[in-house]
């Protein structure tokens, strides 16, 4: 059976791939897009907030820098995927800078710290960039959304991929020992600084992208806009409903957020934040693990019954 | 020249009055319960509202009103602690401030919207008779209801004080700080500490709301900036301790109008904010605290 995931998962992706050519409508698109760029985020948020346990607060800097260097060089006429390139890098530099001095705090501390952090980046980037960015009247006039489309689901693979190599690596064992039991991994030879940083590392530049992504997508919007605590509050949320610290977590997490809101929208219109607000309280209270906690407790209370099933079936190999 | 550094640091030192009540009911939660609810600025928010209402359907003076605007946030406070809070009670420390603070960004959502339906988005503020007089000291300008938010705010700090010294409950609560476990053992009922702390949290915010009411004025979604404004000052001060986290607002609303003046009005909240990240990453026991072993 194993060999059908990875057929699945392609099966999946070129599905996805096929969906503008079947779809005429713009917005059923544009949400799919949401989507895609909602998972890219998680799925990065996730690795250092899941994998590594460090709840970040600030993560709407590294989406920021990302969109700011993009659009900024985009349309400045450079390539769209070496700007993209350089919004991640620019995420990353900027998380080398703080990571020493904000890895120095601790659980809520570190979260507080770095949501201070990107307040004062989203605050600095609205004075200095006070206007609204709108891409140039040529440029638009040539505004596809299908390369848009494909880019974010390219990116989406990417980052899911690359978190799975990560979360399956040596790197991230150690990033998951240091999230169990900091000093204990230390003892084993962790460093836990080390695996912190790089954890930030891979998170932040991952984030950089989707926000140059972003930047590409969006036709106008405030400078400041991608740098809001929203974007932040939204990772966060949206890693936790799905499931922290795992690969589907954060896709299912996404998916749900996007798609339950427009559900909402649609239906409740004014009310559907006051909604949304009570579903995810529940999530919280009733779910801990998130959505896939549900999932992998079905699935072990099926393989545990078969188990004991196929142990009533020959009761001579058990002894 | 001189009188304008005065009198800036003076409406410094008001705003700052708020930021520290703010603060002590936010540290008051965080330091018995901890609960870390982010949702304090929204409790803020709806406090503000109510002087709003019973000043503008019933006429109420906001500063007469206060009473009925402490019995509302309790009400509101009970609610929010037996639905929800209350489930968390038991988890271990470290996922009891996360899911606290996950719930917390839930309650935002719910709070701020419900606000939006009842009150618009418009910026509402209470204006009495008295609004925009003032007495003046040595040319400095002194306006009766900022000042009598600094009185407000004291007389909240100096009553909590004097509870948790002089009481029996007071000194339940302080046990229940140092040692929860220790504190149910010798027959400390913690769960009602615990929703007692809430509740006193609750009703601080209600008052602090008030208060930016008639200095300032409300709107839905203020809850945000007062609760990061919370969190720093109670960081600043020190956790659990109140005379510190009091002066850390004093403190940061000083330098806020200190940049406001000498730098740009732009930059008041970040020059607030790198202050904060400086003391929390080299004196993480705020400014105020004693060092921990």
């Amino acid at each position: 059976m194993k060999f059908l995931r990875p057929i699945s998962i392609v099966l999946l992706i070129i599905i996805l791939a096929c969906l503008p050519m079947v779809i005429e409508k713009d917005s059923t698109i544009n949400l799919i897009i949401l989507m895609f760029l909602y998972i890219s985020l998680a799925s990065s948020w996730n690795i250092l907030g899941g994998y590594t346990g460090q709840t970040s607060l600030g993560h709407a800097a590294f989406f920021g820098l990302g969109a700011l260097a993009t659009r900024l060089l985009w349309i400045d006429g450079f390539p769209i995927f070496l700007s993209i390139l350089a919004g991640g890098l620019l995420a990353v530099v900027f998380a080398m800078l703080i990571g020493a001095p904000a890895f120095r705090l601790k659980g809520v501390y570190f979260a507080i710290g770095t949501l201070a952090l990107a307040q004062i980046l989203s605050v600095t980037v609205a004075n200095l960039f006070p206007t609204i960015t709108s891409i140039p009247v040529e440029d638009l006039v040539a505004y596809e959304l299908a390369p848009r489309y494909y880019l974010f689901l390219g990116l989406a693979c990417l980052i899911v991929g690359a978190a799975y190599l990560i979360a399956n690596s040596r790197m991230g064992l150690g990033m998951m020992a240091v999230r169990e039991e900091e000093d204990a991994a230390e003892s084993l030879g962790i460093s836990a600084l080390r695996h912190k940083l790089l954890a930030l590392g891979f998170s932040a530049f991952f984030t950089g992208l989707a926000g140059g992504a972003f930047a590409y997508y969006h036709v106008s919007y405030y400078y400041q806009m991608p740098f809001t605590p929203i974007w932040s509050l939204d990772m966060l949320t949206m890693v936790y409903i799905g499931g922290q610290g795992t690969i589907l977590g954060p896709i299912i997490g996404a998916v749900f957020f996007v798609g339950l809101k427009e559900f909402l929208v649609r239906n409740l219109g004014e009310y559907h934040l006051i909604v949304f607000g009570v579903l995810f309280v529940l999530v919280v209270l009733f779910l801990p693990g998130g959505i896939i906690s549900v999932w992998k407790k079905v699935r072990d209370a099926l393989t545990r019954r078969s188990k004991s099933n196929a142990a009533k079936l020959s009761p001579e190999e058990e002894s | 020249m001189i009188e304008a550094v005065v009198q800036n640091l003076v409406f410094g030192v008001l705003l700052g009055a708020l930021y520290g009540l703010a603060a002590v009911g936010i540290g008051m939660v965080f330091g018995v319960t901890k609960f870390l609810n982010v949702a304090h600025g929204e409790l803020l928010m709806f406090g503000g509202y109510a002087t709003f209402w019973l000043f503008n359907i019933f006429g109420l003076d906001p500063f007469l009103s206060l009473p009925l605007n402490i019995a509302f946030l309790l009400l509101i406070g009970l609610v929010l602690y037996q639905l929800i809070f209350v489930r968390m009670v038991k988890l271990p420390e470290e996922e009891k401030i996360k899911n606290t603070m996950l719930v917390g960004f839930g309650l935002t959502l719910i709070l701020q919207n419900t606000a939006l339906l009842l009150w618009t988005a418009d910026d509402r503020g209470v204006t009495t008779s008295y609004s925009g007089t003032a007495f003046t000291l040595l040319g400095i300008r002194f306006p009766y209801v900022r000042v009598a938010g600094l009185v407000i705010s004291l007389i909240c700090l100096f009553a909590l004080q004097q509870f948790l010294r002089r009481t029996y409950t007071g000194k339940a609560i302080r046990a229940t700080v140092e040692d929860w476990e220790a504190a149910s053992l010798v027959g400390i009922d913690v769960k009602k500490v615990y929703l007692l702390s809430f509740l006193i949290g609750s009703a601080l915010a209600g008052v602090a709301g008030a208060l930016v009411s008639v200095t300032f004025s409300v709107e839905p979604a203020m809850g945000m900036h007062w609760t990061l404004k919370s969190l720093i000052v109670m960081v600043l001060g020190g956790a659990g301790n109140f005379m510190g986290t009091f002066v850390g607002g004093i403190l940061l609303g000083a330098t806020e109008s200190a940049t406001a003046f000498f730098i740009s009005g732009n930059y008041r909240q970040v020059v607030g904010l790198v202050l904060f990240l400086l003391i929390l990453i080299f004196k993480p026991q705020g400014l105020f605290g004693a060092k921990e072993s």
